[in-house]
């Protein structure tokens, strides 16, 4: 179990692992997350799974290498093995046929979508997806969010590919064209996230994102990823991931996402400094 | 031949000044000779008051005499017989209101020091290396899960064990223990010691598999495939807050975030280890339970400059024992009770500056039958914290309830259970513990789990439940 079976690069910084959890691979829906655990003395981080086979037993983790505990998961080779994978965790997307739904993905967020656009077209749905990064070179999972859409758009922010500008020019210019949508799933960037949400919201048109937050234990027991939700606390792990995007206080989470920064420098700095170091990979 | 009388023993302890900035565990135990002198002090009553006294019913002259004996890991073996936690529970068990309340040597003088004992016998058994797996009956060839890895469910799969079934406990962390692990301190139970005990669990054959969270990773219906009973032992699931305004400010933790990040992941010793905690200068945590002064003290020893417990009632009051707040305020911890929190304040980047709080004072009594804290007008007042830490308890955590048809639940979430045999309303599954009876203590939760695994055992093996005694009270006519 745990066993790192695929390792790919995607793009700069970008890394995708196909690991063999035969239980989660059944057990997980569209929009689940796992937390995962790379060594003895490793934090507990959530990562939303980005794909899953579930007769094959694995499951696909894209991540973007940011702080020490990215970075020591990316230097996992094939083989290898995770500490500790939990899941899967949250509540699966609410899946039905809506009739067309615009899945918004921005940079990394755009790996999480990819299950809940696949999910949406099974369901029959006519799905758009509109998919961005900063520039070409980080832009991931194009041919795999081609083929879980039926029309794919891509922005690049400084133009080296597709459309030059943001998601929300897309949406816009989809918006713009009259088309009738029932449904959009934004994941991303909170500042992508709450500039789609603001768009849609002048439209009226219902809009779901997943957020996330600092995790611990990932199953309700320390509140660590509260967020506030149309004026309520509600916890990530349990009652999320995914909420109404137009009841979510975004400003407040960027800064709970910030909580640890000073931390996360000097511990990413001692990493780069030092590497990783030999500790305990299994129970 | 009158008795010569032995005073009840004190146990040496790290002095409070260097303790207050260490995580090494404050008491250092009996010594053989210091445990053998209080053993003395038993009357060995022919009828104890002690063991109705313990939820787990542990022979405690029995115990004791094999100590006053100098026959250690014996004593510890006879311990193991009905309780498979000694270590733990010698260590946070409320002893003061279970067995030494009762114990008659208390009548007159101090009543025997009961958990001291039980935990120098458990100690010296582990240190000398002298634990022994007692003889297994021949497998019965059933299979029981058990959910959680806490006191309950540690219990209920070490008492099928010895029973021959086949147990396998599913844990949603990594390691097990659950709030032994995650909530108390290593000052105050060593998580070796628990490692240790566990271990004993598992040379009873039992198997844990980590990470599994039922209800997401397996529901009970998908357990109940494999197994042939399922113990639900998942423990008090949700934090609560105070729902003031600010509770979302960067510093704010809920009790369990605070001691998980400490305990479980060893936030004391980051970056050794990669979880950060809060580095703080004042600290406030909110409540008068174990659990809060758990939190204080854990502040203490991460290095804040003043911490103090924010209380609504008084002294009097509060439900933490005595012992642990005496410990608290011996380390240089404030109590700052009949105080009321109403608002904790931010700078513009989030984090915590300030809290508002109000006094009270005491009237009428409330529904528990204490006095009601109600506030005083006009006595606002402001404190500096740059951390606070919300420890008023916990409510259910909804995760296996809400997957499993058929399982009652109270309004507060809380899984319905019998009393005298922890069935739930859905056959072949019990339950016990924290997410049955609300946030106890430990030893309650494995009282709970020696029921269940008594009533799992008749279920398994078609054993009729016992016939209830008539009731000695005579009807009223």
């Amino acid at each position: 179990m745990n066993q790192i079976l695929i390792k790919k690069v995607l793009a700069e910084g970008v890394k995708e692992l196909v690991i063999s959890v035969p239980q989660i691979a059944k057990a997980r829906k569209a929009g689940q997350f796992v937390i995962v655990r790379a060594n003895d003395h490793g934090e507990r981080i959530p990562l939303t799974i980005a794909d899953a086979d579930a007769k094959a037993g694995t499951i696909t983790l894209i991540f973007q290498e940011v702080g020490k505990s990215t970075l020591l998961l990316g230097s996992f080779k094939e083989g290898e093995f995770i500490l500790d994978v939990v899941g899967p965790l949250g509540k699966p997307t609410h899946v039905e046929k809506f009739g067309t739904v615009v899945c918004i993905g921005g940079g990394i967020g755009v790996a999480p979508m990819h299950p809940i656009a696949c999910a949406m077209k099974e369901s029959g749905n006519h799905v758009i997806a509109i998919i961005g990064a900063r520039s070409k070179d980080l832009l991931i999972m194009e041919d795999r969010l081609r083929n879980a859409s039926h029309e794919l758009h891509i922005s690049t922010d400084d133009g080296t590919y597709g459309t030059h500008g943001f998601v929300t020019d897309i949406l816009q210019s989809i918006i713009d064209r009259g088309q009738k949508i029932d449904l959009c799933v934004a994941i991303g960037p909170v500042p992508m996230m709450n500039a789609s949400c603001r768009l849609t919201a002048k439209y009226n048109l219902m809009t779901v994102v997943s957020l996330n937050p600092i995790m611990v234990d990932g199953t309700g027991m320390c509140g660590a990823c509260r967020v506030t939700v149309g004026g309520k606390t509600r916890f990530v792990c349990v009652d999320g991931p995914e909420f109404d995007g137009h009841q979510v206080d975004f400003t407040e989470l960027v800064k709970r996402q910030r909580g640890y920064l000073p931390q996360e420098r000097a511990s990413k700095e001692q990493f780069l400094h030092e590497g990783p170091r030999c500790y305990e990979q299994s129970h | 031949m009158p008795r010569e009388k032995i005073p009840r023993q004190p146990m040496p302890e790290q002095d409070p000044q260097i303790r207050r900035r260490n995580f090494a565990e404050v008491p250092f135990g009996y010594s053989p000779e210091i445990a053998q002198l209080e053993a003395q002090r038993c009357l060995f009553c022919k009828k104890p008051k002690c063991v109705q006294g313990c939820p787990v019913g542990i022979d405690i002259p029995g115990f004791i005499k094999l100590i006053k004996e100098g026959d250690f890991a014996g004593s510890a073996r006879k311990l193991k017989e009905a309780n498979a936690l000694p270590a733990v529970c010698g260590r946070v068990c409320p002893q003061e209101e279970q067995c030494e309340i009762v114990c008659v040597v208390g009548i007159k003088d101090k009543p025997v020091a009961i958990g001291r004992l039980e935990r120098f016998a458990a100690d010296y058994e582990r240190n000398n290396n002298l634990v022994t797996v007692p003889d297994l009956p021949p497998p019965t060839g059933k299979k029981a899960a058990v959910v959680g890895c806490g006191p309950a469910g540690l219990t209920v799969a070490g008492e099928l064990a010895k029973l021959g079934h086949k147990v396998t406990i599913f844990e949603a962390l990594h390691q097990p223990g659950g709030v032994l692990m995650y909530g108390i301190p290593e000052f105050r139970l060593p998580k070796a010691i628990v490692e240790a005990e566990v271990d004993y669990v598992k040379k009873l054959g039992v198997e844990i598999i980590y990470n599994a969270v039922i209800g997401r990773y397996m529901t009970v219906d998908e357990v109940l495939e494999s197994y042939d009973v399922v113990f639900l032992g998942n423990g008090a699931g949700l934090p609560y807050f105070m729902n003031i305004p600010g509770e979302n400010l960067n510093g704010v933790y809920s009790a369990n975030e605070y001691l998980t990040r400490s305990n479980l992941m060893r936030a004391y010793k980051f970056p050794e280890y990669d979880t950060p905690i809060a580095v703080s200068k004042k600290v406030a945590v909110l409540g008068g339970g174990n659990v809060a002064m758990d939190s204080a003290r854990t502040a203490m020893r991460l290095g804040a400059e003043e911490v103090s417990i924010v209380y609504r009632r008084s002294r009097k009051e509060m439900p933490a024992r005595v012992e642990e707040v005496h410990h608290a305020e011996e380390e240089g911890i404030q109590l700052q009770l009949l105080t009321n929190p109403i608002e904790i304040q931010g700078d513009d980047q989030g984090w915590v500056r300030s809290m508002k709080c109000i006094r009270m004072e005491l009237g009428e009594p409330d529904a528990s039958g204490r006095q009601r804290p109600v506030p005083v007008a006009g006595s606002e007042f402001e404190i500096e914290v740059d951390t606070v830490v919300v420890s008023i308890g916990n409510g259910a955590n909804p995760l296996v309830s809400q997957t499993t048809p058929g399982l009652e639940t109270n309004k507060w979430g809380n899984i319905i259970a019998d009393v005298k045999t922890a069935a739930t309303s859905k056959p072949g599954v019990y339950a016990g513990g924290d997410i049955v009876i609300g946030a106890a203590t430990v030893i309650l939760a494995m009282g709970a789990g020696k029921i269940a695994a008594a009533a799992m055992h008749r279920y398994m093996m078609d054993i009729p439940e016992p016939v209830e005694a008539p009731q000695a009270e005579p009807e009223k006519s």
